[in-house]
């Protein structure tokens, strides 16, 4: 089942990894270079964002308008995003194409233009996307609860803020370019109808005499310590908790997957079942699992009416809490047949595989394969998630509502257990 | 790959497209029905009743269907438009019995009482979320207002009160007329054994009820050409939509209206990207186009600072005007191309991807396409179809609805098509 998965590092550093994929007609590339939002310096921050905009505004031989044509021309769908750590290129289209869309990636990369012409626009778009925030309220309490329960910068956004924002010209923004665009750290991953020969020749390449940029060190600071409610006129109040678990690469990894998977991994998972099934209490309620190389976290959801928001927010406090008391061979079961079916259909998507190869690759050093995955799902039991609960569980969380009225954190089980709620 | 039909003598109608190469199998039952085939007082029966299809049947609670398809590792869910609801699932091959026996199964389902009030809940819950998103609202109000007296604009999801005064019964008298086999498709992509899908559905569905199928009000709407600002004090950007009328879902000039929307309002080197996004004008632009039964629409939209809503309004009427005068460039048609084969290319890799589109084409169209077929059709589209499409169809014919901070908008009316963007 397994395909072959090849590898190679440059001498600058940089890292070319590729799954050939011979059933499918398409090809994605997904570049990670290490200029994600956690370095923006505080005084510039939405500095990573609004770089990642102005970066496809002319490189090399093209600009703005003749590389947005040549991009298209290949029919590539694509998108730059930033995250905490990167800053993500990430392309698909034919498998024909994608020498092509290489070569343009590789002006993009060590050779934009950005234009001083353009950063008015771009700094226009930035503070716009700030302020579409304002009528996504799920979107808003997520990205304050991640402020608030990482130690900055780790929870920042990559929106910024406006102060940072109207503070770029086009000099900082070139300085930031220079400083951190560099080849090591940087990932290239590409999977789908490709050949591996040609492929590690151009990029060697087009990569090879890449040079320059610096490690930036981030220090660690703390959680944004502002209140946990944030007010606003909304028709549901909008649930945000976190707690701590381990990160991918942790001995306990696939237990605290397992632990997720057990409250939010299908329709029957328990956050469902019990908060939406049994009592009708909100449409959207959920638990997912991020990552860090040296911490993660549990992030949970609910969206629901004002009125019946604290029994919501109780009741979902109580589940997180319940889980260490014990969990059923048979939810261990589903979590199992989820997980796999998952990593399987994984092989369907080209650009599914090229995420998983870049990530993989940065939090492990190596790409997983198949099989080892396949028995670390097949490992999971119940007792060893549940002593996993015991060890890392939640004891701590953080928690954030929007919507017109605070809620009370907790009061139904404060009493008996040593759990924390921070505000 | 290869393509398989078959009906049931119940008039169930059941095709398949295998990929022996693939590694899994999706499967979907298509019931042809939706918020168009609703009449005022269920306004919303249509979506609700697809929530209720998960509440378990006379073999099943709603908890066991859950952990039925969990216990397979499906991923499975379910959507309602205006004119279906269908019902998916993707699992590993080995799972296909077990797959089409929980569908087939929930497909009949016990609406009982309890159940339906609690999910009532839900749906309520539903419509607060959506209340507390703009874009949303002003895309359903958008639309109710370019339909008019069409049935194409009601409401999906129905209203609080709509909703709230629905009664079980309602929705078993809806159910009883609408879910009759010979409404319902079901469609299979991907690695199974086809001999083996009609037996197992043949063996479940066959004693389903015949019944008459249909649909009223099958006819154009070219819009009411109204112009509505909707004036919310607490969102804060300004969320507009200009709808135009388009082809309906089995004319030919469909491939040409996709691939006009794609040049108009794609999010990257489209006509609304160079003219608003570029800029730094607004957040988002787009331009998309919807076919139905009889008719069809293009949804162009934007979203930006309110401030800057009425200079983007003209803006947008100038790119629509353009469009309308002079009809598109070689240059532009031969981008499109690219990014829609490449689009229906990756789309089709996926098993989820090719039953959806397999499914719907033989809902509405009784045919068959290859994904070959399907890149052929749009490879012919030519700037002369463009033109004939924009003839028939005017796209700058729109009807505006505006919601957001802005409490007045002046309508722009016509178009300078001589000072076209480009």
């Amino acid at each position: 089942m397994a395909s072959r998965i090849y590898h190679h590092t440059l001498a600058n550093g940089m890292t070319l990894l590729a799954e050939p994929m011979a059933h499918v007609r398409s090809a994605a590339l997904n570049f990670l270079v290490p200029v994600g939002c956690i370095y923006d310096p505080p005084e510039y921050q939405g500095i990573a964002s609004v770089l990642a905009d102005l970066i496809t505004r002319g490189a090399g031989p093209y600009d703005s308008r003749q590389l947005t044509l040549a991009l298209d021309n290949l029919g590539l769908d694509r998108d730059e995003s930033v995250g905490g750590v990167h800053m993500r290129f990430w392309a698909a289209t034919l498998a024909r194409n994608l020498p092509e869309a290489l070569e343009i990636y590789a002006h993009i990369l060590r050779r934009p233009h950005l234009p001083a012409d353009e950063v008015d626009a771009v700094k226009a778009l930035a503070l716009q996307e700030l302020q579409s925030l304002e009528d996504e309220p799920r979107q808003k309490v997520l990205i304050e609860l991640r402020k608030r329960h990482y130690p900055a910068p780790l929870g920042q956004d990559r929106r910024g803020t406006r102060e940072g924002i109207e503070r770029l010209t086009i000099d900082i923004i070139r300085r930031h370019y220079q400083r951190l665009f560099r080849p090591r750290g940087t990932i290239l991953a590409v999977a789908g109808n490709i050949k591996w020969g040609p492929l590690r020749d151009q990029v060697e390449r087009l990569f090879g005499d890449w040079d320059g940029g610096e490690e930036p060190v981030v220090k660690l600071g703390e959680p944004a310590a502002s209140g946990s409610h944030i007010p606003k006129d909304t028709t549901q109040t909008q649930i945000a908790i976190a707690f701590d678990s381990v990160p991918i690469g942790h001995p306990e990894y696939y237990a605290a997957l397992g632990a997720v998977n057990v409250l939010s991994g299908g329709m029957s998972a328990r956050l469902f079942t019990e908060v939406r099934e049994k009592r009708g209490l909100c449409y959207a309620v959920w638990a997912t699992y991020q990552t860090f190389k040296d911490r993660a976290s549990v992030l949970c959801y609910a969206g629901t009416t004002n009125e019946r928001a604290q029994e919501t927010l109780d009741l979902i406090l109580e589940e997180l809490v319940r889980l260490k008391d014990g969990i059923a061979k048979e939810e261990v079961e589903r979590v199992q047949a989820g997980l796999k079916s998952s990593l399987i259909m994984q092989e369907e998507s080209t650009s599914a595989r090229a995420g998983t190869l870049a990530s993989d690759w940065y939090y492990l050093g190596r790409v997983r394969t198949f099989d080892e995955i396949q028995a670390a799902i097949d490992g999971l039991t119940p007792r060893k998630i549940v002593a996993h609960l015991r060890r890392h569980g939640p004891r701590r969380f953080t928690l954030v509502t929007l919507g017109p009225e605070p809620l009370r954190p907790s009061r139904r089980f404060a009493a008996d257990t040593p759990v924390v709620v921070e505000s | 790959m290869q393509f398989h039909q078959h009906e049931l003598k119940n008039g169930l109608t059941i095709i398949g497209e295998t990929n022996p190469a693939a590694r899994s199998v999706a499967l979907g039952f298509f019931v042809r029905t939706g918020a168009r085939d609703e009449t005022p007082e269920v306004s919303g029966v249509s979506h609700f009743l697809e929530h209720m299809v998960f509440k378990g049947t006379p073999n099943r609670t709603a908890l066991d269907v859950n952990r039925d398809f969990d216990r397979i590792g499906a991923h499975y869910n379910a959507f309602t438009s205006e004119e279906n609801t269908v019902f998916y699932a993707a699992i590993l091959p080995e799972y296909l019995p077990q797959a089409v026996d929980i569908l087939a199964d929930i497909l009949r389902p016990s609406l009982r009482h309890e159940d339906f009030e609690m999910e009532k809940k839900v749906i309520l819950e539903e419509i607060s979320m959506y209340d507390d998103q703009p874009m949303w609202s002003a895309y359903d109000q958008a639309k109710r207002l370019y339909f008019a007296n069409h049935p194409l604009g009601n409401s999906i999801l129905g209203t609080k009160e709509s909703i709230g005064a629905l009664t079980r019964d309602q929705m078993q008298a809806y159910f009883e007329r609408r879910y009759v086999a010979p409404n319902i498709t079901v469609a299979a992509a991907g690695n199974f054994d086809w001999k083996r899908l009609v037996a197992l559905v043949k063996e479940r569905c066959g004693g389903w009820a015949a019944g008459p199928v249909g649909r009223k009000e099958v006819r154009e709407a070219r819009g009411s050409g109204a112009f509505e600002v909707v004036h919310k004090e607490k969102v804060v950007q300004e969320h507009v939509f200009l709808i135009s009328p388009g082809p309906p879902v089995n004319s030919p000039l469909r491939y040409a209206a996709d691939t006009l929307a794609l040049i108009v309002g794609d999010d990257s080197g489209s006509r609304l990207y160079w003219a608003l996004i570029d800029p730094g004008l607004a957040d988002t632009a787009d331009c998309s186009f919807h076919d139905y039964e009889g008719t069809g629409s293009f949804y162009t939209s934007f979203s930006c600072e309110p401030g800057l809503t009425q200079k983007n309004l003209a803006l947008v009427h100038r790119v629509l005007a353009a469009v309308q005068h002079d009809g598109v460039t070689e240059e532009e048609l031969r981008q499109a191309k690219s990014k829609i084969l490449s689009r229906v290319v990756r789309g089709s890799e996926r098993p989820m991807g090719r039953m959806q589109a397999i499914g719907m084409n033989w809902v509405y169209l009784h045919k068959y396409r290859t994904v070959d077929e399907e890149l052929q059709a749009f490879d012919a589209v030519s700037r002369k179809t463009i033109r004939k499409l924009l003839d028939r169809y005017p796209i700058d014919q729109v009807t505006t609805l505006a919601l957001g901070p802005v409490a007045k908008l002046r309508r722009v009316r016509g178009g300078n098509s001589r000072n076209g963007k480009r």
